[in-house]
Order: structure tokens, then C-alpha cells, then sequence
């Protein structure tokens, strides 16, 4: 059967969602920020909740996050998406609000937002990206960084007596009371998509029915920060970012 | 209906007045000497009456940025602070000016530096006025001389935030923030509804419809001549405010020999120096800047002249000077005196400056 | 037992050439462009062996640009 016979609008099984506009990404070929947006933008399209989506963009790679998911976007200063987020959601009560952070943005300099949002237990939905490294800035230590990992601001490796140790904020906010859903996901196959896009779906539900904060951490790559190829840094983050920060729910009230 | 005149802190009329004015929401932290603030909006429970919301941060950082978030959604917000918890919201100041956000910001200043002391000063003009945060941006600044312009300046700093886009501040100090006097609180404005927000603010972030493209609201502009287009769009709005909203109060000045110019708490004081002047036949007259930033430079230099000289009196080691001599151009003598630590002056120390320093 | 046709198409322009999508795909359909490049000067993924598509989806799934449709019919 030639393939031209195949690709018509009727046999259509998968394309990008529509609210995942035409516009060109600045990230680098492979980053993870990707397959998230993708995810972001599917689950609102098929939740409905376009008119009544407030996103919060921070401060880092996925700044721009705005040029790309076709929902109304505030972008937040470096750390304070959660604080952003709250009033957001308090003044709107009856519309989806979440936040889209990186490791650094999220678990360092806004680490008090975070966590205080979370305790407060705002019905909001944190997507944060952890992939160990500050890419915005070029490849700067990160919290989450693991020990021993090179970056240019660890160029000898992380070493804890000099940088402390890899910050497991998914665990730290799982055992505060205003959190329902903590989960660790991925999303570097096909399944452990299909799994994360439940995760985000879940905590976007969640959000909409005043459960408190969900925290949907997604261990990424950094393959421009890592200094690999794409494929190459799926296999490094399976074999050593997933053995510091385990794949699964952390916490599921 | 009958005024009703009540007697309060300046700091309890701001939450009294906010709760009137339809604010949708304050987030605030605590911090000496305007903590009445939000005791008073949680006391009343506004959530209750008006919808409003009212929530306590966990910092001054969390606030501004709840602030913020609220502005960006089309919302009249507002945070309330004194001067080491308002020099933590410079970050998220410059924020709201740079993403053209309306919003209330109130400074019940303290002397400083550092953590200075609980004690009234004036001494956060420049960071008010001159910058505060990072870039190009200015402040709408209002300065209430009374417990009743504290509760009036709630109505006129949203209406001017949200006429101009802009942050509005009220730069009040620890007298009028802590002095109880009688105040006639505003009349109740309803709280805007979703719809309106939605027709009167289309920029708001309230949630994408089909017939728009998205709402961003953002201060990040990576194309340095879009940038700078947008740098001269806040300037051209600068200057429209300039033009239009420069408010001052005149006392006395006509025929006096001696010009003071005060603003909030120096200027009670020095309207009582007024009348002790006139007792030793010293005829002093007051210019009293409402607005610090638009500056009413005019005012100042129409009043100014004829005059023998200027006496800038402020609670801090001479800041507003500076805008007085530029307005004045060297045509007649500019003193300073202001007291410092959080000492308030006497009337009669203003005499004895004018008598020192202009005579 | 019916059988399953797939079939895919890139975007060129939009792709990277990452090669995640040729990573994900279990049946060895994709390949990189060995010499062609798009405007960006990506060598973009392509079909190399269409008979083999079963129209799974895995590369569109996993494509972080959001340059691949899938399209697939039963026989």
C-alpha cells in the first residue's frame, strides 16, 4: 500500500495539539521542555479549559513557555511563580492555575514560595522540571545537581562538602500537609509520556477540585547543559538521575 | 445620607478604605509600624461582605509577587508594608512597571538604614521617587498629610493605577500611619465583576477566549528595538502623567516672605510653624507636595518667587531637596532641615531652622 | 487477523533533528536525512523504511517539537 494512500486527514491517529501553536521553539533539539509543553497544551485542549486557564511561566529556559501553549500566560520573576500562582487562583477560584518551573527557579531561589504555597496547600498544579542543571544561564550548578556531576560552576563535580547535596524537593513538599499529589514522572519513551500526561491530568483535576497543591516533578534532560546528544542523555538520566530521584508517586491523597 | 465620622489609626482607615474602594485583594506581611493594616482587613473579614480577598505571606518577596499575580489577572490589588519590607518588593515593583500593571502600594516609612528603627522618617523618597528598583520606571507617589487623605488616597491611587497602568504608592510615615484622627471613610464600590474585568481590562490574563490570541503579560523583551519601543511607550505615559496629575496644596504663600515645602507628616508640623512664625511677625507660607512623583516643579517655582527663601523640611538627612532646588534653579536660596533616627521635629525647631539658616 | 498500516509525516522545517523519534521507533522506519538539511541546517528525520510503520505513534509521542503525524489504516 503506497503511503500516500495512508496519509490522509481520515487515518489520522497523532499530530501535535492545537493549542501547541506553529511557532518554532528556541529549545535545543530534544530538550524535554518540549514533550511538556506538548502535554500541557493536549490536556487542556481535551479538559476544555482554554477560557479558563491562567498559566504562570518562570524564570529560566521555559520563560518563553508563553510563545508556545495558546492559553493566557503571566510570567512570573525568577522563583516566584508559586506566589504569582496563589493570588491567581484565589482571585479566580474557578479557573485552572498552574505553574511551569525549572530546578533552579523552583528548589532554589524560590524555594520559600514554593514551599509556603504548597503548605498553604493553594489549589494549583506545579509542573517543574528537574534535569539537574541551570540551562537558561549555561550549564550552572542547580540544586538537584548530583553529586559528582560536572557543570561550570562545579567544574571538578559536585562535591557536598563544598556544594551540599542534591535537593530532593518532591520528597520535602510530599510531607507537607497542603500537598495531595507529589508524583516523579519522565518522559523519555512513549509510556513514560503516556504515564506523565496522566500525572498532569490528575493534578490539574485535583487543582480544579480544591484537593490542595499537586507537584508533578518531571525528571528531564539537559542534553546542551549535560554536553550530550539527546539519545545519549535519556540513557544518562535513566542510569543516573532516576537512581537520586526514583520514578513514581511520592505522595496520592 | 449623613457622613459618618469615625475616629482611627491611618493605618486601620488604608484597611477600611481598601474594603470600600472594591479592592479584590491585599497580600501583606507584617511589619512595624503598619501591621494594622492587615489586622484590621482580617478582623473584618471582607471575604466575607465584599468577596475580597485577604492573605497574610510569608515574606515581603511572596506579597509583591501576590500582588503581581493578581494585577496581571485584572484584579485590584494591593500590599501594604513599611520601608525594609518595602525595599524587598523593589524587585517585584519594577515587575508590575514593567509589565504596565495597576496595582496599590502603601509605605508607612521608618528611619533606616538597614533595620533602622521602628520610629516615623521620610527618608525612602529617593528610593520612592528616584528608583527603587532596577530600569526606567517611575511610580505614581502619593503622599497623605492626614488620617482622612490615607482613606481618601485608597480610591485615588487604584483610579490613577488603573487610568495609567501604572503602580501607585502612598508614601505615608509612621505618624500618620499610627495617629489616630477623625476620618469620613468612602462610600462602598462594588468589586468588578468577572465580565467587566474581562471588557474593561482585554489585556488581563482571566483566560484565553477564541476571539483573541493569548494574554501574555510579561516584562521580557528579547529584540532590543521592540524593547526600546516599549521603553518609550512607559516614557510617553510618564510624561502624559506628568501633564496631568500633578497635585499639591498651597498654604499661606501669598505674601509670604518664606517659602517651606513639606510633604505628609513635616507638613502638619510645619503648618503649625506657620502660625508660630506669624507670632514673631515672620510670615512663612507652605507648599505641600500631594503627588511626589508627578513633582509639582511649576507650583514650586511660581510660589518660590519673590520669595527670600526656601526651607525643604523632611524627617530624613535631606532628600526632596534636591527636587526643589532643580525647580527653584538657584534663584533664591534652598535649606534643608529635617531631623533624623526617627525623631519627629517640633514646629518650633522649623521656626528656629528659618531663623538659622534663610534670615 | 487484520493487518496494520501506518505512515508518518515531518515537518522538516520544524524538526531538529534530535533523533529521539528515530530512537523511539520500534520498527526501524526512521532515519535522519544523511545529507539533506532543512532551513536551520538539521539533518530532519524522515521515512527511511515505510513499509515497516505500523502507525504506533512512538515518534510523534516522543517528538519534542511537535513535527510528526501519524496516520495508519487496517487492512
Amino acid at each position: 500500500m503506497d503511503v500516500n494512500e495512508i496519509i490522509k486527514p481520515e487515518n489520522l491517529v497523532y499530530r501535535k495539539p492545537t493549542l501547541l501553536n506553529d511557532n518554532t521553539m528556541h529549545y535545543c533539539p530534544g530538550c524535554s521542555h518540549g514533550v511538556v509543553h506538548k502535554l500541557v497544551a493536549e490536556i487542556i485542549e481535551e479538559m476544555g479549559m482554554m477560557e479558563n486557564t491562567i498559566a504562570v511561566s518562570p524564570v529560566g529556559c521555559a520563560v518563553f513557555a508563553y510563545n508556545y501553549v495558546d492559553v493566557d500566560w503571566i510570567q512570573a520573576a525568577h522563583g516566584r511563580a508559586p506566589a504569582v500562582a496563589t493570588a491567581a487562583k484565589r482571585l479566580n477560584p474557578h479557573k485552572l492555575v498552574f505553574t511551569y518551573q525549572g530546578d533552579g527557579d523552583l528548589a532554589a531561589i524560590g524555594t520559600a514560595e514554593t514551599v509556603h504555597a504548597c503548605n498553604r496547600g493553594e489549589n494549583i498544579t506545579i509542573i517543574f522540571i528537574n534535569n539537574g542543571i541551570y540551562g537558561m544561564t549555561g550549564g550552572q550548578m542547580a540544586p538537584t545537581t548530583l553529586e559528582g556531576m560536572v557543570t561550570v560552576t562545579c567544574p571538578y563535580g559536585r562535591k557536598p562538602e563544598l556544594n551540599g547535596y542534591p535537593l530532593h524537593i518532591g520528597e520535602l513538599l510530599a510531607k507537607l500537609k497542603g500537598t495531595c499529589y507529589v508524583t516523579r514522572q519522565s518522559v523519555h519513551t512513549a509510556a513514560a509520556i503516556r504515564k506523565c500526561k496522566k500525572a498532569i491530568m490528575q493534578g490539574f483535576e485535583n487543582s480544579m477540585n480544591k484537593k490542595g497543591t499537586s507537584v508533578i516533578e518531571i525528571v528531564s534532560t539537559c542534553n546542551t547543559g549535560w554536553k550530550m546528544s539527546p539519545d545519549k542523555a535519556n540513557v544518562w538520566m535513566t542510569e543516573n538521575m532516576f537512581a537520586e530521584y526514583p520514578m513514581g508517586d511520592l505522595k496520592n491523597e | 445620607m449623613s457622613e459618618e465620622v469615625k475616629l482611627m489609626k491611618g493605618n486601620e482607615a488604608i484597611a477600611h478604605a481598601a474594603i470600600r474602594s472594591g479592592a479584590d485583594g491585599y497580600f501583606g506581611y507584617p511589619i512595624t509600624p503598619q501591621s494594622e493594616v492587615m489586622e484590621t482587613l482580617m478582623a473584618e473579614k471582607p471575604w466575607e461582605t465584599t468577596g475580597m480577598v485577604v492573605l497574610q505571606a510569608e515574606s515581603e518577596l511572596a506579597a509583591i509577587n501576590m500582588v503581581y499575580g493578581g494585577a496581571c489577572c485584572g484584579k485590584a490589588v494591593m500590599t501594604s508594608s513599611s520601608s525594609p519590607g518595602i525595599s524587598l518588593k523593589q524587585e517585584g515593583i519594577s515587575y508590575c512597571a514593567g509589565a504596565e500593571l495597576p496595582c496599590l502600594i502603601l509605605n508607612v516609612m521608618r528611619g533606616g538604614p538597614g533595620l533602622g528603627t521602628i520610629q516615623p522618617s521620610q527618608a525612602d523618597y529617593y528610593q520612592t521617587c528616584k528608583g527603587g528598583g532596577h530600569g526606567d520606571y517611575r511610580l505614581i507617589v502619593l503622599a497623605p498629610a492626614s488620617v482622612q487623605e490615607m482613606a481618601d488616597f485608597v480610591n485615588l491611587g487604584f483610579d490613577l493605577a488603573f487610568k495609567y497602568h501604572n503602580p501607585a504608592m502612598i508614601l505615608s510615615d509612621g505618624v500618620i500611619g499610627q495617629m489616630m484622627e477623625k476620618v469620613v471613610l468612602p462610600p462602598f464600590r462594588e468589586r468588578r465583576t468577572e465580565e467587566q474585568i474581562r471588557k474593561q481590562e482585554p489585556w488581563a490574563a482571566q483566560g484565553r477566549t477564541p476571539d483573541r490570541p493569548r494574554n501574555v503579560i510579561t516584562s521580557l523583551e528579547m529584540d532590543p528595538v521592540v524593547m526600546e519601543q516599549r521603553n518609550l511607550k512607559l516614557q510617553a505615559k510618564y510624561a502624559e502623567i506628568e501633564a496631568n496629575e500633578v497635585r499639591y496644596e498651597a498654604i499661606n504663600c501669598e505674601g509670604a516672605d518664606y517659602l517651606m515645602v513639606a510633604f505628609g507628616s513635616m507638613a502638619r508640623i510645619c503648618q503649625k510653624a506657620i502660625d508660630l512664625a506669624k507670632e514673631e511677625g515672620i510670615k512663612l507660607g507652605l507648599l505641600r507636595p500631594i503627588t511626589l512623583w508627578p513633582f509639582p516643579t511649576k507650583a514650586i517655582a511660581e510660589n518660590a518667587k519673590g520669595k527670600k527663601g526656601v526651607l525643604v523640611a523632611e524627617i530624613n538627612a535631606g532628600q526632596m531637596i534636591d527636587d526643589v532646588k532643580l525647580a527653584v534653579n538657584c534663584s533664591l536660596p534652598v535649606e534643608h532641615f529635617g531631623r533624623l533616627g526617627g525623631i519627629v521635629p517640633s514646629p518650633e525647631e522649623v521656626v528656629a531652622a528659618i531663623k538659622e539658616k534663610l534670615m | 487477523m487484520a493487518k496494520i498500516k501506518g505512515a508518518i509525516t515531518v515537518n522538516a522545517e520544524r524538526c531538529k533533528g534530535c533523533n529521539l523519534c528515530v530512537v523511539a521507533c520500534p520498527s526501524d522506519v526512521l532515519a535522519l536525512q544523511p545529507q539533506k538539511v532543512n532551513q536551520k541546517g538539521y539533518n530532519y528525520a524522515y521515512m527511511a523504511n515505510p513499509d515497516n510503520c505500523i502507525g504506533c505513534a512512538s515518534c510523534g509521542i516522543v517528538c519534542p517539537d511537535g513535527c510528526i503525524e501519524v496516520y495508519k489504516v487496517k487492512l
